[in-house]
C-alpha cells in the first residue's frame, strides 16, 4: 500500500464514535450506506444540508484519503460502522498520536491505516495544511513511512501482522481457521472450565 | 514470575502463539447483541461458516428496542428488522436467544451476571465496548468489533496481543451519598479518556472489597471510558455469593470444583504492574461530568473549570468547546443549574441495587414538575424483583416514568432522547456530543445524584437531602 494524497484536517481532541457516526444510524442490518452518515451532526444543519464551514463539505476534501486528527481518535464505542463509514467516504488512513484500542483494531481489518506519529509531526502536519491546503504526502505501508513535500520522513509503528495482512491481502478470519487443529487440541487439554451452557 | 490475574487469564487462554502473529485467545463466553452481530452473521453466510460453539454463545436484543409494551410491534421499521434479524440469525445459527419478550431479556451486561452466566476466570467478549462491565466477577472481558465477532463465532477464538497490567488502588471507606459510580468517575477525570489506552485496570483495594458485585459492575463497566479495553476485580466470597445459585452456575459437585479453580485466580502477592494509580476513598466526594467525554468530570460542589487558566493549547480548546456545547460558564458553580430530564438506567446503573438507592431518596417525595425522569430497569429480572419490592409504586408517585428494560436513552437509539439543547443528569456512561439525543446535554452522576435533581429540578449535591 503506497498512496499521496491531501490531508483533510480535524484539530479536535478525542474524536469519539458518536462523533464519527452517531448511534441512531447503526439500526442498518448492512455494512453499506454509512459515508453519507460519517460526521453527520458535524456535517449537516438541523435541515440536512451540509454546513460550509465543515471541513468534509469543502471541496479539498472531495478524493482525499487522509484524515489529519487530533489526539485519541475513535474512542467511545466498538462500533465498526466507524471505520466503515470512513473507509466508504474514501479514506484510507488516519494520522494522530494516538488511537482508542477498539477503533485502532476495527481500523486494521478494513484497511484503514491507523497511523501514529510524534507530537512535533503531528503539529508540523497541522502546520502544513495549515500553510499549503493541497500539499500532498505519501504514505508507504512497506517502508512504514509518511513523506511529506518538504522531503522529511516521519516513520510510523504498526503491528507486524497486520501490516503482513495488508500487503499480503491475508484474511485474519482464515488464517484462523486454519489454526483449527490447535483450537480442538486447546479444548480438549483445557482443564475444567470451559463452561457449555446446556 | 509472580503474575496479576490479568496474566492468569491470559496464560490460561492461549491457544497458540506463532512468531510474527498475535496470540490465538480461546474465548469462554461470546455474548451478541442486535446491533453489531448482523453483518458478522452475513460475513459467515457469504463464507459458508457455522458457528463453531452456539453452546458458548448467548443472544439477546437491547440498543434498538423500545421501552414500551414488549407485546406491541416495533414502531420504528429499521429497528424493527434488525431486532427480527436477530432471531433469524439465532434461529439459522443454532444460539440461544433472550430476545425482545423472552423473561430473561435485558441490556447484555446485566444479563450475564446476573444469569450465571460470566464468571470468574472466564474470557468473555461481546460487540460492544461495555463488556469490561463482566471483570467485575473476575472473567477477562473486553469489546471487539463487527469483524470479530464473526472470527468468535466461526472458530471461538481471537488474535490478541497482550495488554498492560494497569493498577487502580482505591482504599478507605466511601462517605455518606459517594457511590461506586463516584469512583469511576473520579478515577477517569484523573488520568482522562485516553489514560488506559492498551491496558487491562485491576482494581484492588479496601474500598473495591468493600463494594457489592452490582457497585462492583458499575466501576468495571466505565473502565473503556478511562481507555482500557478491560477492568478487573479479582473474585472473592462477595463474587461466590452472588454467583451460587444462578441459573448457568456451577452446581453440587461442580460448584466445588469451580470454587477451588476460582479462589487460584487472584493476584500473587508482590506481582508487579506496569502502572498504578491510587484514589484515596475517604476524600471522594459525589462527582458530575460537565463536558462532553467523561474525564471531564469534576466534584458536584465544585466550580467549572476555566478555559483561560488551562495552560495547554489544545486541552484548552477542548474544554472552551465542550463549555460552549453545553452552554455552560466556566468558574461559575454547576450547582443550581437547571435540569429537564433525569435518566436512570443503563449497563452502568440499572440493576437492582441502584433502583433502589435511587426509590429510597424518592419514596413519598415528588420529583420537580418541570423534570422527566425515565427509569429503565437492566433486564426482565430487574424489573421482576423492583416489582417484588414495590418500587414502580414508588417511582411512579413521585411522578417517574417507570420503562420496559433495555438501553434507552443511554443511547438514544429506540426513541428515549434528549431533546435538543436539553440537559439530562444521566446514570449511564458518556456525555458525548448527541449522545443521548442530537443537540442534548448530559451530566453523568450516580443515582443517588440523578435522583436528587429530580427532586429538585436542579444540579444537586445529594447529601443535602439524604
Amino acid at each position: 500500500m503506497n498512496f499521496r494524497s491531501r490531508l483533510v484536517p480535524l484539530p479536535i481532541n478525542n474524536v469519539d464514535t458518536d462523533q464519527i457516526i452517531p448511534a441512531r444510524f447503526l439500526k442498518t442490518i448492512s455494512k453499506q450506506g454509512l459515508d453519507r452518515h460519517l460526521f453527520n451532526d458535524w456535517r449537516y444543519d438541523a435541515q440536512g444540508n451540509p454546513k460550509p464551514d465543515f471541513i468534509l463539505n469543502q471541496p479539498r476534501a472531495r478524493g482525499a484519503q487522509i484524515l489529519l486528527a487530533g489526539d485519541n481518535f475513535g474512542c467511545g464505542s466498538s462500533r465498526e460502522h466507524a471505520p466503515w463509514a470512513l473507509t466508504q467516504f474514501g479514506f484510507r488512513a488516519v494520522i494522530s498520536t494516538s488511537f482508542a484500542d477498539i477503533f485502532k483494531q476495527n481500523s486494521l481489518k478494513n484497511a484503514l491505516l491507523p497511523i501514529v506519529v510524534p507530537a512535533d509531526a503531528h503539529a508540523a502536519l497541522f502546520a502544513l495544511v495549515e500553510r499549503e491546503p493541497e500539499a500532498e504526502v505519501t504514505i508507504d505501508l512497506a517502508a512504514q513511512t509518511v513523506s511529506l513535500p518538504d522531503g522529511r520522513t516521519v516513520e510510523f509503528p504498526i503491528d507486524p501482522f497486520s501490516k503482513h495482512c495488508l500487503l499480503e491481502g491475508v484474511d485474519e478470519l482464515g488464517y484462523i481457521l486454519k489454526n483449527e487443529a490447535a483450537i480442538a487440541a486447546y479444548e480438549a487439554r483445557r482443564v475444567g472450565s470451559i463452561n457449555t451452557l446446556e | 514470575m509472580l503474575r496479576t490475574i490479568i496474566e492468569k487469564l491470559w496464560d490460561a487462554h492461549v491457544v497458540q502463539e506463532q512468531p510474527g502473529a498475535p496470540a490465538l485467545l480461546y474465548i469462554d463466553l461470546h455474548l451478541v447483541h442486535e446491533v453489531t452481530s448482523p453483518q458478522a452473521f452475513q460475513d459467515l453466510r457469504e463464507r459458508g461458516l457455522r458457528v463453531r460453539r452456539p453452546d458458548l454463545t448467548v443472544a439477546t436484543a437491547d440498543h434498538s428496542i423500545p421501552t414500551t409494551d414488549p407485546t406491541l410491534p416495533i414502531v420504528d421499521e429499521i429497528a424493527a428488522k434488525q431486532v427480527a434479524q436477530l432471531e433469524i440469525n439465532c434461529r439459522d445459527f443454532g444460539i440461544r436467544c433472550y430476545g425482545r419478550g423472552n423473561n430473561r431479556q435485558g441490556i447484555v451486561h446485566v444479563i450475564g451476571p446476573e444469569l450465571g452466566l460470566t464468571q470468574p476466570g472466564m474470557t468473555v467478549v461481546c460487540g460492544d465496548s461495555h463488556t469490561a462491565t463482566h471483570g467485575a466477577l473476575g472473567a477477562l472481558a473486553f469489546g471487539i468489533g463487527t469483524s470479530e465477532v464473526a472470527h468468535v463465532l466461526a472458530t471461538q477464538c481471537l488474535l490478541q496481543r497482550k495488554s498492560k497490567t494497569f493498577e487502580v488502588r482505591v482504599d478507605g471507606a466511601l462517605r455518606k451519598g459517594v457511590t461506586a459510580k463516584d469512583i469511576i468517575l473520579a478515577l477517569i477525570a484523573r488520568i482522562g479518556i485516553g489514560g488506559g489506552t492498551a491496558s487491562i485496570f485491576e482494581y484492588r483495594g479496601s474500598a473495591i472489597r468493600a463494594l457489592s458485585m452490582e457497585e462492583r459492575m458499575t466501576v468495571c463497566n466505565m473502565s473503556i471510558e478511562g481507555g482500557a479495553r478491560a477492568g478487573m476485580v479479582a473474585p472473592d466470597d462477595i463474587t461466590f455469593a452472588y454467583l451460587a445459585g444462578r441459573p448457568y452456575a456451577p452446581k453440587g459437585a461442580d460448584w466445588e470444583a469451580a470454587l477451588a479453580r476460582w479462589k487460584q485466580l487472584p493476584t500473587e502477592e508482590g506481582a508487579a504492574y506496569d502502572r498504578s494509580v491510587t484514589i484515596d476513598a475517604d476524600r471522594l466526594e459525589p462527582m458530575i461530568t460537565y463536558g462532553t467525554n467523561p474525564g471531564m468530570g469534576m466534584p458536584v460542589t465544585a466550580p467549572l473549570p476555566e478555559p483561560s487558566r488551562v495552560a495547554d493549547p489544545l486541552e484548552r480548546d477542548s474544554i472552551a468547546k465542550a463549555l460552549r456545547y453545553m452552554d455552560l460558564e466556566g468558574g461559575k458553580p454547576l450547582l443550581g443549574h437547571p435540569v429537564n430530564v433525569v435518566f436512570i438506567g443503563s449497563c452502568t446503573n440499572s440493576r437492582i441495587s441502584d433502583l433502589r438507592s435511587a426509590a429510597a431518596l424518592l419514596k413519598g417525595r415528588k420529583v420537580n414538575p418541570q423534570v422527566r425522569v425515565l427509569v429503565v430497569p437492566g433486564s426482565q429480572e430487574v424489573k421482576r424483583q423492583a416489582t417484588a419490592e414495590g418500587l414502580p409504586e414508588i417511582f411512579r408517585d413521585a411522578g417517574c416514568d417507570w420503562r420496559e428494560p433495555g438501553c434507552s436513552m443511554c443511547i438514544a437509539m429506540n426513541g428515549d432522547q434528549l431533546q435538543p439543547g436539553e440537559y439530562g443528569v444521566s446514570t449511564s456512561n458518556r456525555n458525548f456530543e448527541g449522545r443521548q439525543g442530537k443537540g442534548g446535554r448530559t451530566f453523568l452522576a450516580s443515582p443517588l445524584t440523578a435522583a436528587a435533581a429530580a427532586l429538585t429540578g436542579v444540579v444537586t449535591d445529594v447529601r443535602t437531602l439524604l
